[in-house]
């Protein structure tokens, strides 16, 4: 279960876990999304969840910061569980402040973006820092400037998102993500929204994300990404794992046939 | 030699060109009939003696018709707020988790959007009737913490209050619903993503956005409200059309005091109207580029297109960049 050490960055042979997830089920309504799902991510890796549109990868994504409630089995994050307390042989889902408490202490980058479009690019990057954080107005904007400059996009800080391309808009999304330094990053297909030519800056920032040590699970459908950053790609179909490991090792050698036509498919 | 001549030839070909508008016969004919009808209309308004303006100069800034203005303001003022606060309030229970708090929220809704507001008005007028005296205690256990005689808390005043207020909560719960649920579910992903509860994401995040839904009907809801109150007269509340009534029952000067009245509605109406639109530029959301979707860049925008269509400034026009 646990991942090889990668080849690209042997600094991450730590073997602290993250993220624990055991026997993970989830329906809506009577559908079932995931179906007994186990994945461990360490602490420090970078992990892309790739599979074909409904096999559960973002909602599995939208589990881990508790946003879709799950029906069975646990998730564990820095070693809390995700939502619920344990009472006897019990879950019982925590109260909305615990939870907004525990999504505080990850982010999540979402395909559509979503800034808040009614704010500047300054106000979006300092709205949870102070608010949920408490932390003063002056030191959230030292550092959601220089989260700006992080993402290249120094001296934006009275633009409105609407203002902005697709590529800038998420850039922002990743800036605001990270001024509330997280210890975990979720990104739900980050660059699905995005025009072709637009896509290239976009992953150049969680390149560089992810070789500063960030813990990141990426569903993605950029191959070359997959191929370039993750430390282990995990490969879901119809609401389960079926394939994981390096990606040369995945994409190069799949042992599953399901595996096999995903990337096919994708060419 | 033939390059170069061709060249030149080219460069001549592309020298730019002042645009002329066509010529547009119908736009010139219906401008003078718009013209010949409205000056019929105004010489049938001025020059009839029985509009009686004189009487209309004499009583405009009376001192019983000013009173009656400021009570409709007020009342105007005050029914709004309670409509807006409650209504918003019933919205938010509307969207509750809580099938007792959403479930309250539609019977109100549906209780006072379903009854005539003359109706209304004059069930809380007549409360006495039901309830001689209004009690404060805890409910079911005998204990009464004092009581009052209903008359003396239901005033006209206190009754339109009512009648007007609650009514219009129900209809503006509607409007804030609609705001509410115009705002993408994305922002509400993102807020709790962050570790905002529900009432921070509903301050912060929802209710902001929505207020560009909510402004415009809401701004409508008000003028509609300013003319509504006159409504209450029915309970003798000296309001502005009472106030013109007052007046003409004595006098038999109809037409003029009404168009005293009407003519003050027409003001504050304006006046409303303006004031909506600062508000609404307030909440506009920042489009591309210098776009700010408010009412004046709009205007800017035509006249833009216009000055280019024209040809009267079409270096300006270029250079601040108007669009197609």
């Amino acid at each position: 279960m646990t991942a090889p050490a990668s080849p690209l960055s042997p600094t991450r042979a730590t073997t602290t876990p993250m993220v624990v997830a055991r026997g993970v089920h989830k329906s809506f309504g009577k559908t079932p999304v995931l179906r007994g799902l186990d994945l461990d991510v360490d602490a420090g890796e970078v992990v892309c969840l790739l599979g074909s549109s409904g096999s559960g990868k973002t909602t599995f994504l939208r589990c881990i910061n508790h946003l879709e409630k799950i029906n069975a089995g646990r998730i564990t994050v820095a070693g809390e569980i995700v939502g619920y307390r344990e009472a006897g042989n019990h879950l019982v889902e925590l109260s909305e402040k615990e939870v907004a408490r525990q999504r505080a202490g990850m982010a999540m980058v979402f395909q559509q973006f979503n800034l808040f479009p009614h704010r500047t690019v300054l106000q979006n990057l300092i709205e949870a820092p102070v608010l949920v954080k408490h932390e003063p107005k002056a030191e959230a904007t030292e550092r959601a400037v220089s989260m700006l400059s992080r993402v290249g996009l120094a001296g934006k800080e009275k633009a409105y998102p609407g203002q902005l391309s697709g590529g800038q808009q998420q850039r922002v999304a990743i800036a605001r993500a990270l001024t509330m330094r997280p210890k975990l990053m979720l990104f739900d297909e980050p660059t699905s929204a995005l025009d072709p030519e637009l896509v290239g800056e976009v992953l150049d920032v969680m390149r560089g994300l992810a070789e500063s040590g960030m813990t990141m699970i990426v569903v993605t459908h950029e191959m070359a990404f997959a191929r370039d950053v993750a430390d282990r790609v995990v490969v879901m179909d119809g609401g389960t794992i079926v394939e994981q490991g390096a990606p040369s090792t995945v994409f190069d050698n799949p042992q599953h046939a399901r595996t096999r036509a995903f990337l096919r498919k994708m060419g | 030699m033939s390059q170069d001549t061709q060249q030149v030839a080219q460069e001549a070909a592309y020298e730019p060109l002042r645009i002329r508008e066509r010529f547009r016969p119908w736009s010139w004919v219906s401008t003078a009939l718009i013209l010949v009808v409205m000056a019929v209309l105004l010489q049938a308004l001025l020059t009839n003696p029985n509009f009686q303006w004189d009487v209309v100069a004499k009583y405009f800034l009376s001192s019983s018709i000013l009173k009656g203005l400021v009570h409709t303001l007020e009342l105007t003022a005050l029914s709004m707020l309670i409509g807006v606060s409650l209504g918003t309030l019933l919205a938010v229970m509307r969207g509750s988790r809580n099938t007792a708090l959403s479930g309250a929220s539609s019977a109100y809704i549906w209780f006072f959007r379903g009854t005539p507001l003359l109706v209304q008005l004059i069930f809380w007028y007549n409360l006495s009737s039901l309830y001689p005296s209004l009690v404060l205690g805890i409910p079911f256990t005998g204990i009464d913490f004092g009581s009052v005689v209903t008359n003396t808390v239901i005033s006209p005043y206190t009754a339109a209050l009512l009648g007007l207020g609650l009514n219009q909560a129900a209809y503006t719960a509607e409007i804030v619903r609609a705001g509410i649920l115009s705002v993408p579910h994305g922002q509400l992903d993102a807020a709790a993503s962050f570790g905002m509860t529900r009432g921070l994401t509903l301050r912060r995040v929802v209710l902001p956005q929505a207020m560009r839904v909510i402004i415009p009907p809401v701004g409508n809801e008000t003028i509609g409200m300013l003319k509504t109150t006159s409504v209450v007269s029915v309970l003798a509340m000296p309001e502005l059309l009472y106030s013109a009534q007052i007046i003409y029952a004595r006098t038999y000067e109809i037409i003029p005091m009404l168009i005293v009245a009407s003519l003050w509605y027409l003001l504050v109406t304006t006046v409303l109207t303006l004031i909506q639109m600062q508000i609404e530029k307030k909440y506009a959301v920042r489009g591309p580029a210098a776009e700010d979707g408010t009412f004046k860049q709009f205007v800017r925008r035509a006249w833009r297109t216009h000055a280019s269509r024209t040809g009267t400034s079409l270096a300006k026009a270029n250079m601040t960049g108007a669009r197609p």
